[in-house]
């Protein structure tokens, strides 16, 4: 599986606020047997430590926990389930909460993981060891930590002006188990859950997730966006079965309209897909992008069942800069960290991809003195 | 022909109407308060200082306590620009409709205008006569002790009898009172079971005083509770396991049933399901009185979307509303269909949930062929947005251009950015609607909305308006 399925879920009109627009996703049969719990742990920066030598910061609004029940029934056991789940979250100083792993086993049949981390783990930790082979031209930095500290920004949703709003005066259809968000047009996260119920639970903890710093300038930026009106030509109405038919034309057409082109971006392109944990007939997987650059990026995670279909996606739209970084570090791996032949594969010079790789954040990565050849010839070649 | 300007201060007039009978001040689903109030003030400024006459003639009309105390205070604080035929006027409207306010927020307004520093010849005379016509002084000086005082205070004016004056001035200086209800009022600082004669917003105070326990006090005094007191305490006494607060719900006003009916869980309903549709069908009926089954085949479109929540300080109004013009269109109607926009059957269970897919139900609606099609929504249509727009205007144009179906669209919320109620459809009128009970003067109001009729008319209108509330005034003087 390379592209994203959403099969079995059914697009509804969107509702629009400001700059914002959501569209609900419905489910025609919910999953049952896989609920999913939010499990707040404030609006305090975590910790996540990884490995014994380094731990990084980043911004966790919450994790969730995913239950699984053998008959598929109901919410009360899982309830239960929340409150043991309360005791065991550790508790910290300082507001800062521990979690050590990303996704590891609570009890027998509950996982815990933090939705959007692993997938901002797995783009930070792309080529997290840094060179594979010792090239001169690497600093003796890079060769012994790697691209450390693992750190990126991103916005709480309640920074994003208007999806507040947006989000509190949206009515939540009957079975919806998903939502697209679009802040100024451009597709901002897709969340969609196992069960209607749970996505009544998550829904206002949109509000919480991380966006990309490119729908926060969005949001602060863009003029409200209009709505996609019914239109109905009246020459061929005559009666009111002609009209209800142009409605049900009015309203597919909408379908047709966004599932092709609002969110092609979304689903068109092929990810590259790594698997997390396998639970029962669930699978847990994150997925990375082309890293095309000027393109939609979204990295996410999903879970998928026995028929490869989507029961829990999470995205999140990568900035210009974040594509451009992984782009290079994505070449630089194809050819085994060699600069040489990474620029030739680029259709540029040695000197251009070292600066290229200084302004997208990678300066410390080279040794100091190769990097200063490079600004000179770049300097000569322009005096 | 009207001239351009007269069809302008006809919409104006008509907008400000809308406003005036939606808007509170408070905060509603998809703005705050502070964005009510400041767009409600622009609207009071604006008719005031273009078209004063139309403005003061609008407190004859249906609008809500809140907007007719903020007209009067405009007014009042604007003597110097009248003239004196508007002055006879205007202060003829302003004593009728002050004495049809509620007097806690006639209280409220002579404070306000106190706070304002207005204190005109005019604005004492009409704080005078108020007072004058009280029929209960003592009572007042009991319950609205502070905004007696003040009132008293800031027009000059000397208290009825030099006891009350002491009572209102210096009320533990004496050792007795002769008039009953202020001896009890004494008494009740010293005696727990004086309290229960009081009135029960006074008494609370005395309760907390002398550490009464919630349930003995509810118990004991709920003969003292006024009707909506009754009603608004029932549930909370309940729950503090007090038998006592029984409200008779077939005598409560139509619209505030329903919101009580509303504010209880789904399983007392349905418990409760004789009773409540019992009380619900006879206070409609005693609304519709006796046009009852005159109306013919009415179709209803309610909306019960998650926007008529409302918010916090107007909780589930917009889905009351609904809910109380299903019950009223059914007592008017020869043959009623009432269609919820969420597919509910059932009235009474229905709850603020889902979108708005105002177009389909519209639809289903016309299918009935009703000769009367009244929507209920706040004008968020969503489900796809405008089709409500496109149906009504293809009805409109193509199907029944004979105007066989006569369409209004109700709309209980006010919308704060566009200084109106927001409309379905520029082809149907728009009207706003605060009480249920306004239904068929709005459904009359509706008519002008319609731009077929201009400012002369609507100027007869408002006119009769205004004599129907000073004969009616007149008519109480007699008796």
């Amino acid at each position: 599986m390379t592209t994203l399925d959403l099969t079995g879920l059914t697009t509804r009109p969107a509702q629009v606020w400001g700059a914002v627009r959501l569209v609900p996703l419905v489910r025609d049969e919910p999953v049952d047997d896989l609920r999913l719990r939010s499990q707040l742990y404030g609006e305090g920066a975590g910790l996540v430590e990884v490995g014994p030598r380094d731990a990084y910061v980043s911004y966790i609004p919450h994790g969730f926990v995913a239950t699984w029940t053998g008959d598929g029934t109901p919410a009360a056991a899982y309830g239960t389930q929340l409150s043991v789940d309360g005791n065991s979250a550790p508790t910290a100083t300082m507001g800062l909460r521990f979690h050590r792993g990303m996704a590891r086993r609570q009890a027998k049949d509950r996982l815990r993981f933090l939705p959007m981390h692993l997938a901002l783990e797995g783009y930070l930790a792309l080529h997290f060891g840094g060179p594979s082979l010792a090239w001169t031209e690497w600093s003796q930095r890079a060769i012994r930590q790697g691209l450390s500290p693992r750190v990126e920004e991103a916005y709480v949703g309640a920074e994003v002006r208007g999806l507040t709003d947006a989000l509190r005066i949206f009515e939540i259809h009957p079975g919806q188990c998903g939502v697209l968000v679009y802040v100024a047009d451009a597709l901002a996260a897709a969340f969609t859950v196992s069960h209607p119920d749970d996505y009544r639970a998550l829904h206002p903890t949109l509000v919480q997730d991380l966006y990309g710093e490119l729908i926060h300038h969005y949001a602060t930026l863009m003029p409200p966006v209009q709505d996609f009106r019914a239109r109905i030509p009246d020459a061929r109405i005559r009666s009111l079965a002609d009209l209800r038919t142009a409605v049900a034309e009015q309203e597919h057409a909408w379908t047709h309209f966004h599932d092709t082109t609002m969110l092609a971006g979304l689903l068109e392109q092929a990810y590259t897909w790594q698997t997390v944990y396998r639970m029962g007939r669930f699978t847990l997987s994150r997925f990375l992008p082309a890293f095309r650059p000027k393109q939609e990026n979204h990295i996410g995670e999903a879970i998928t069942d026995d028929r490869g279909r989507i029961t829990y996606l999470k995205t999140f739209r990568l900035s210009e800069t974040q594509v451009r970084r992984g782009h290079l570090l994505r070449k630089l791996a194809a050819s085994d960290w060699h600069l040489a032949d990474t620029a030739a594969e680029l259709g540029i010079t040695e000197a251009q991809l070292g600066l290229r790789l200084e302004s997208a954040g990678f300066g410390y990565l080279l040794r100091q003195d190769v990097l200063d050849g490079y600004r000179k010839r770049g300097r000569t070649r322009t005096g | 022909m009207d001239s351009y300007g007269d069809l302008i201060a006809a919409d104006d007039v008509l907008l400000f109407v809308n406003a005036a009978i939606t808007s509170t001040g408070q905060r509603e689903f998809h703005s705050d308060a502070g964005e009510q109030r400041l767009s409600l003030d622009f609207l009071h400024a604006y008719m005031l200082g273009n078209y004063r006459d139309l403005y003061a003639g609008v407190l004859a009309l249906d609008i809500n306590d809140h907007n007719a105390a903020l007209i009067i205070r405009r007014l009042l604080e604007t003597t110097g620009e009248a003239t004196a035929g508007q002055r006879r006027s205007e202060g003829r409207l302003i004593a009728c409709r002050l004495a049809t306010l509620p007097p806690q927020r006639v209280y409220g307004l002579f404070d306000a205008l106190r706070r304002a520093g207005v204190n005109n010849r005019r604005t004492r005379a009409i704080m005078r006569d108020w007072l004058a016509a009280r029929p209960d002084l003592a009572f007042d000086a009991v319950k609205y002790r502070s905004g007696l005082k003040r009132a008293l205070r800031h027009a000059h004016l000397a208290p009825a009898t030099e006891e009350l004056g002491a009572f209102v001035f210096a009320p533990l200086t004496r050792e007795h009172y002769a008039t009953p209800l202020l001896e009890t009022w004494r008494r009740a600082h010293y005696e727990q079971a004086a309290l229960y004669e009081l009135p029960y917003t006074a008494a609370e105070g005395f309760a907390a005083k002398h550490g009464i326990p919630r349930d003995v006090f509810l118990e004991r005094i709920a003969p003292r509770m006024t009707r909506l007191e009754t009603l608004r305490l029932q549930e909370s006494a309940h729950k503090t396991g007090t038998t006592g607060v029984q409200a008779d719900l077939a005598r409560m006003p139509l619209t505030r049933l329903a919101t009580y009916v509303l504010s209880l869980p789904v399983k007392d309903r349905l418990r409760r399901r004789a009773e409540l549709t019992h009380a619900l069908e006879s206070a409609a009926g005693r609304v519709a009185g006796s046009h009852q089954g005159s109306w013919g085949r009415v179709t209803a479109v309610l909306d019960d979307s998650f926007s008529t929540f409302g918010s916090v300080h107007k909780r589930r109004r917009p889905l009351a509303v609904a809910l109380a013009c299903h019950y009223l269109l059914a007592a008017l109607a020869g043959n009623y269909t009432g269609l919820w926009t969420s597919g509910r059957t059932d009235a009474l269970l229905t709850r603020p949930h889902g979108p708005t897919p105002v177009g389909r139900r519209i639809l289903d609606a016309l299918d009935t062929t009703p000769s009367r099609l009244v929507i209920v929504s706040d004008g968020w249509d969503n489900a796809p947005p405008g089709l409500a727009a496109e149906v009504l205007r293809i009805w409109r144009t193509r199907l029944d251009p004979g105007r066989r179906t006569s369409i209004v669209h109700l709309n209980p919320v006010y919308d704060a950015a566009d200084f109106d109620v927001r409309r379905l459809s520029p082809t149907v009128p728009t009207a706003g609607v605060r009480d249920a009970e306004d239904l068929p003067a709005l459904v009359e109001l509706a008519q002008f909305a319609e731009g077929r009729t201009g400012l002369a008319e609507l100027i007869t209108y408002m006119d009769t308006r205004a004599a129907r509330m000073m004969g009616g005034r007149n008519q109480e003087r007699a008796r």
